[in-house]
């Protein structure tokens, strides 16, 4: 148990590091970035028509007088404090907004997470076991063309199938448009997240397919499983007792690395379908040149995956027999 | 007596691509003649790489999926097809392979030997054997990663013989065990063929095979040059192949002579006897003959064109 205490608070020490890299790179992109955030946010027209003040206090208001040291260090300090600063776009603390924000895109990011953990794990299992046969050559024809496909094109081909010919489901947003919050239903808000979800999945279920598919084939090509099928184990009992048992200790590193993924797929997807989630907000705060903001959601997303590839490895300590026994003996 | 395995001009090939396109046929195994009665031991010597892997394979219809075999293989008189092995190997025909790495390594030892079948009865056998070989019921419940080479080994052999079979296939099962093992574990085999099983010992050394062989058959870049009585290697005299009379001389106590030169990589020698190069016996037509047949000689038999030269 101490052993396990240790490895998680160095990993927690490295987490703080790496979350500081990347909010640094973060700062320096968006320094770098050619857009002007006041021509962006309030307009050429508007402000040849402003005050010498005015102009100023604007300028004042996005930062754009401080010097960037000063600034980065006056957010990180904010940070150290527990305060991620104030939304220059939403006029609201940065916390709540991503909190908001969270809220929509967390059944969406979980959704898809999770039928891409388990459709592709399956799939890639079933491709394996049946190397060079139709389901494989099914499975992987899939997968490559999933794979070649770019998640904002699919959301796009899904949307108009669903949402525009067939008109199953809504086209965008989170709930039905004009309606008011309290009389939206768990329906609505279902159906508003399916396509979104979908194209997400889709898209997560060939990567995690064709890695376990490799595993898998890896696998039944294995001395053991040889020496399965000598002792006369049917090919059933050779897939589900030595397959899935030793495809899913990779499997669990592979599935926490997904959500990276998954995230960074809302990014577009949120986009397409104007879903109100994280995603978009990243775009929003990017585009807006709204540091506080950007650099928010960027710090929350680094740590939900950085959470999640700690989560791995500690599974990994309770699934993988070696690591298991060594900690039971001190 | 009736044969339990017959094999019969067995050869085996595998498929392999020349820079990607052309398809060629490697031999591995060529023209494999053998005979295994209840009762007896039939040990196969050979080299590291001479096909003794492949033909306990072959036998369980385990193949690579790249290979395929020619031949007939018949197991209690009837031909043993593939649907065939796969209902009998585990339950009638068991193998006893050839490295440790053939244990799932994230599985117990236990899990293993019963195969995923519960029940006080399997559980008995399961213990009963794991006991014959020396290993206590605790082993039962630890990792392949937690046994030694040697007890890994003895684990291997105990799943072998859970069921009772009546034809073992054993692939090279003593490297690692000390010498007291070794024999403790070649007894045991020497009674289950006492008790009526066939057995199939394959092994790279001649010495070893003696010890409780009744017959020899010796293997040469995938074929069995030579086929004989355990009584026929008391002396070089009743030995019909060069080849077989090269590994005599090379056993310890005749004197330790090494043979020069190495046997040919399967599939490199088209024509003539692959022995050939390293032949001292070797006439003109050793290399020239399109085949050279397994032949009856003296109780045994021989793949040798010459092999009265020897007297
Ligand atoms: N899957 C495969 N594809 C191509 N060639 C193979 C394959 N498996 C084995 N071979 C070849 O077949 C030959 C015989 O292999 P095999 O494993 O039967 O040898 P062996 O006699 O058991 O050797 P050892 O004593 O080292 O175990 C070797 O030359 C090997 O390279
Ligand atoms: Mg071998």
């Amino acid at each position: 148990m101490k052993h396990r205490l240790q490895f998680a608070a160095k990993k927690l020490l490295r987490m703080a590091l790496l979350l500081l890299g990347v909010s640094l790179v973060s700062f320096l992109l968006m320094c770098a970035s050619p857009l002007d955030p006041l021509q962006t946010n309030v307009g050429q027209v508007a402000l040849g028509s402003m005050s010498q003040e005015q102009v100023a206090q604007l300028e004042a208001y996005w930062g754009v007088d401080t010097p960037p040291v000063q600034r980065y260090v006056g957010w990180l300090l904010g940070v150290l404090h527990g305060d991620l600063g104030s939304s220059l776009l939403y006029r609201q603390p940065v916390l709540a907004i991503i909190g908001q924000r969270l809220a929509g895109s967390v059944l969406l990011l979980l959704t898809a997470w999770i039928i891409s953990g388990i459709l592709g794990m399956t799939l890639g299992v079933i491709a394996g076991a049946c190397r060079g046969q139709w389901p494989d050559k099914l499975i992987r024809g899939y997968c490559l063309l999933i794979s070649s496909t770019p998640a904002f094109w699919l959301a796009i081909l899904l949307l108009l199938i669903f949402a525009v010919w067939l008109g199953w489901l809504p086209v965008g947003l989170s709930v039905p448009i004009g309606m008011d919050a309290a009389s939206v239903t768990l329906t609505d808000r279902l159906s508003h997240a399916v396509l979104p979800a979908l194209t997400l999945s889709i898209t997560g279920v060939a990567n995690i397919a064709l890695h376990t598919r490799e595993k898998m084939v890896d696998v039944m090509e294995s001395d053991y499983v040889l020496f399965a099928k000598a002792r006369g184990e049917s090919m059933r009992s050779i897939v589900l007792r030595h397959g899935l048992r030793n495809v899913l200790l990779p499997g669990i590193t592979l599935q926490f690395a997904s959500i990276s993924e998954i995230i960074g797929g809302s990014v577009l997807v949120e986009q397409v379908f104007s879903y109100p989630g994280l995603g978009q907000a990243a775009v929003t705060a990017g585009l807006g040149s709204d540091l506080p903001l950007l650099l928010g959601i960027t710090v929350i997303t680094s740590a939900i995956v950085f959470g999640g590839n700690l989560i791995a490895d500690l599974l990994y300590g309770v699934v993988d027999p070696k690591i298991r026994r060594r900690a039971a003996k001190g | 007596m009736k044969p339990i395995l017959e094999i019969e001009h067995l050869s085996i090939y595998f498929t392999q691509y020349d820079r990607g396109i052309r398809k060629r046929q490697l031999p591995v195994i060529r023209d494999l003649s053998l005979k295994i009665c209840p009762g007896q031991v039939t040990a196969v010597v050979g080299a590291s790489g001479s096909g003794k892997s492949l033909l306990a394979h072959a036998i369980l219809g385990i193949l690579p999926y790249n290979s395929h075999m020619d031949g007939v293989i018949r197991y209690d008189g009837e031909e043993l097809t593939g649907k065939r092995a796969e209902q009998l190997r585990g339950r009638e025909i068991s193998l006893i392979p050839q490295g440790v790495n053939y244990l799932d390594p994230l599985m117990k030892v236990g899990a293993q030997i019963r195969k995923g079948r519960k029940g006080g009865g399997i559980r008995e056998k399961c213990r009963q054997a794991l006991k014959r070989y020396g290993l206590g019921e605790e082993t039962e419940e630890m990792f392949p990663f937690e046994l030694s080479g040697g007890m890994a080994r003895r684990v291997l052999i105990a799943s072998a013989v859970t069921e009772s079979p009546r034809l073992i296939i054993a692939d090279e099962p003593t490297p690692g065990l000390d010498v007291k093992a070794a024999s403790r574990i070649l007894g045991h085999f020497r009674e289950l063929a006492d008790a009526g099983a066939g057995m199939l010992f394959i092994t790279h050394d001649l010495e070893l095979a003696l010890t409780i062989a009744d017959r020899v058959a010796v293997f040469y870049a995938g074929e069995t040059i030579e086929e004989a009585a355990a009584a026929d290697f008391q002396e070089a005299r009743g030995l019909r192949h060069p080849f077989t009379k090269a590994l005599w001389n090379a056993m310890p106590e005749h004197g330790f002579i090494p043979l020069k030169g190495a046997q040919p990589y399967p599939g490199t020698v088209r024509k003539g006897c692959p022995f050939a190069e390293q032949c001292d016996r070797r006439r003109p037509d050793c290399k020239e003959a399109e085949e050279v047949p397994l032949r009856e000689l003296r109780g045994g038999r021989v793949r040798c064109l010459h092999p009265e030269a020897a007297e």
